[in-house]
């Protein structure tokens, strides 16, 4: 698989990141590798996806806009929680994320 | 399009730069390597003060002053082109050959340049004037990964070329 | 609920909030520091440029190494540093509500603090054009997060608009990340940042549009390119101007906003200062607000540079401790004569003068509201 990777590996004045550990997310079903700790929103953005949600009334694409968890643009669904902030919540292997279109649905049972 | 001024083009005009105290003579460029600060505003900031081995860059007790650069005490050495926050100090040695002059500058991307490579020499505005040969790229602990580059150009250029175009990534 | 009683409680851990800890718990004070990230240190970690000021400010040194230094003397210093929290709310002048943990499986808590610093940061503005909503158009500082901490780029192509110094030096880490900047778009006739930021940009021969504007942005699912044009002297767009340029990417550096939910909501009197980002907090010569005990710090305050957050953030930690007797006030003054000293060299000079006239007038605003004067009925 030699997808085109955006991952900024070299860089002149931060230090090499060796020894990242590579998980699976699943992003509308689809398999993708992820480095464990990196928020959803980059794991995505390397694999080229932008567009995270569609908006409630004119159901119209948004991605990233702050990328520090105040703008709830970037919101999905993940492991069944919609209007989960991607930028901020962390990968976890076999993690479920979904593009949400509009509110979502919750489909986790709050105990 | 005329340059008028640092403010309305991000390049500090040729009467800015004649007015800075950290520009150094013609007669003082002649003699051989000297540093060029080219600050131009009066923006809070020192740290060449301090790491100029010789003492020959003072910006004094108030930090927005420009720098002042004792032409006598500086040897060109370049010390000070790392440690500047701005990136705005270059050295520039009118007599490194008979017919080329030796321009140093900070550079902070990749990939880096190697000696004896052949590459764009650029101006303040970032246009090739000419072409430069590597001579040297520095890095130390304390340039906290800035390396300096010096360039061999022409004579003519050696108060024109201040970087070069950056290099295509693998 | 359970309730934790503390000396000074802090929100945010950033350049300010740390440093407040920092000075507060060297003094022997409990302090306590929430932060609703996963990882304390703020924007700091972003900013991978070497700092200008002196070497008190910890000048020449880049931002994330400053971050490393702080982080390392907070754990020194005895302060308490929850991570993954969230101050949602401040009651009765002295409490903080805090939801601590993981998503979905947090702890809920209540903070009774004798001081709160509230030191909780700014947000990047917004600019509306037709297309602005599409995927790609996004805040600068958002660009410098992917590329400088998340290491991924968020585009190759990209336009910058707005060329104060968070546009030019996000510009510059963009390409020092191996994207390519296409040009600064800048609405005003000069550039709004240092010159020598902009010099960078220019010698690697990026092209700064003063008087030009975004008209919008295009592209099917997310940015395909932009159309530029330029502006005459009432900021009209000059018909047969325009540009089309592809790109993939737009980033806006049009300023920030103060975060002051919180002391909006302590009740903390507030005033309009457009050169600080809009309304901020009114605050005495200690940081203190018009609510006696809570304080202010950083950017929540106005709108500056993580160097001033950093002294304003070391004046509301020693005061809060001192108020709290943890240091005796000769030598409280003495720090404190430092710290003010320090933050005045920052907003020295040119480019200082807008922000330096500007605080003069928050602290003159506490003291008129102190005084009655200006204050409208029922207010």
């Amino acid at each position: 698989m030699a997808e085109k990777t955006r991952r900024v590996v070299e860089h002149p004045i931060l230090p090499a990141q060796p020894d990242q550990k590579k998980v699976t997310i699943y992003y509308n079903g689809q398999p993708l590798e992820a480095v464990e700790g990196e928020p959803i929103a980059a794991a995505l953005m390397n694999a080229g996806i932008r567009a995270f949600r569609k908006t409630v009334k004119l159901h119209e694409p948004r991605g990233i806009f702050c990328a520090i968890g105040r703008c709830t643009d970037c919101m999905m669904t993940v492991d069944g929680h919609p209007n989960t902030r991607t930028c901020v919540t962390y990968v976890k292997d076999g993690m479920k994320v979904e593009s949400q279109d509009g509110y979502g649905k919750n489909e986790v049972v709050v105990k | 399009m005329e340059n008028k001024g640092v403010v309305y083009t991000g390049c500090p005009s040729p009467e800015e730069l004649a007015n800075a105290p950290g520009v150094p003579s013609a007669a003082r460029l002649a003699k051989g390597p000297v540093a060029v600060i080219e600050c131009v505003q009066h923006i809070p900031c020192n740290p060449c003060e301090a790491a100029c081995p010789f003492g020959a860059i003072t910006v004094g007790d108030s930090i927005t002053n420009l720098p002042v650069l004792d032409v006598e005490k500086c040897t060109g050495c370049g010390t000070c082109v790392a440690a500047c926050p701005g990136l705005a100090i270059f050295t520039v040695d009118m007599n490194y050959s008979e017919t080329e002059a030796g321009v140093e500058f900070p550079y902070e991307y990749l990939p880096l340049p190697e000696k004896g490579m052949v590459v764009d020499a650029v101006n303040r505005c970032g246009e090739v004037v000419c072409k430069g040969t590597v001579v040297r790229v520095r890095s130390a602990a304390n340039f906290v990964n800035t390396r300096v580059v010096k360039l061999a150009v022409p004579k003519q250029f050696a108060n024109e070329v201040r970087s070069m175009k950056r290099l295509p990534r693998a | 609920m359970k309730q934790i009683n503390t000396d000074i409680a802090i929100v945010g851990a950033g350049s300010a909030g740390l440093c407040a800890a920092i000075q507060a718990a060297n003094t022997g004070a409990k302090v306590m520091v929430f932060d609703e990230n996963h990882k304390a240190g703020g924007q700091l970690f972003k900013q991978i440029h070497k700092f200008f000021g002196s070497r008190e400010h910890r000048a020449g040194t880049r931002g994330f190494l400053i971050g490393e230094q702080l982080l390392q003397e907070v754990e020194n210093c005895g302060a308490e540093v929850h991570l993954n929290s969230v101050a949602y709310g401040i009651f009765d002048g002295n409490t903080l509500g805090i939801v601590e943990g993981e998503p979905h499986h947090e702890t809920h808590y209540a903070v009774k603090a004798k001081k709160i610093i509230l030191a909780g940061g700014a947000k990047e503005n917004y600019m509306a054009f037709p297309g602005s909503t599409l995927p790609g158009v996004m805040g600068a500082g958002a660009a410098q997060t992917m590329i400088n901490v998340n290491r991924v780029l968020p585009g190759e192509k990209i336009i910058m608009v707005g060329s104060g110094n968070v546009g030019l030096i996000v510009s510059y880490q963009l390409m020092q990340a191996g994207a390519d900047v296409l040009a600064i778009v800048e609405g005003a006739p000069k550039i709004g940042g240092y010159g020598v930021h902009a010099g960078k940009i220019r010698r690697a021969g990026v092209p700064i549009l003063v008087s030009h504007t975004i008209l919008k942005a295009y592209g099917e699912n997310e940015v395909e390119g932009a159309i530029i044009a330029q502006l005459d002297d009432h900021w009209n767009p000059i018909p047969g101007s325009e540009q089309d340029v592809k790109c993939d990417t737009i980033c806006l550096a049009v300023g920030l906003n103060p975060m002051t939910e919180l002391a909006y909501m302590a009740g903390c009197q507030m005033a309009f200062i457009p050169a600080l980002g809009g309304h901020v907090p009114m605050h005495d010569e200690h940081m203190e607000t018009t609510v006696p005990g809570v304080y202010v710090a950083g950017d929540i305050t106005g709108v500056e540079e993580a160097s001033t957050a950093m002294e304003e953030g070391n004046l509301a930690g020693l005061s809060a401790a001192c108020a709290l007797g943890y240091i005796d006030e000769a030598a409280a003054k003495e720090k404190e004569a430092a710290f003010l000293n320090r933050m005045a060299m920052l907003r020295s000079g040119e480019f200082g003068e807008r922000r330096r006239t500007a605080k003069a007038e928050q602290v003159a605003a506490f003291h008129n509201y102190q005084k009655g004067i200006g204050v409208k009925d029922g207010e």
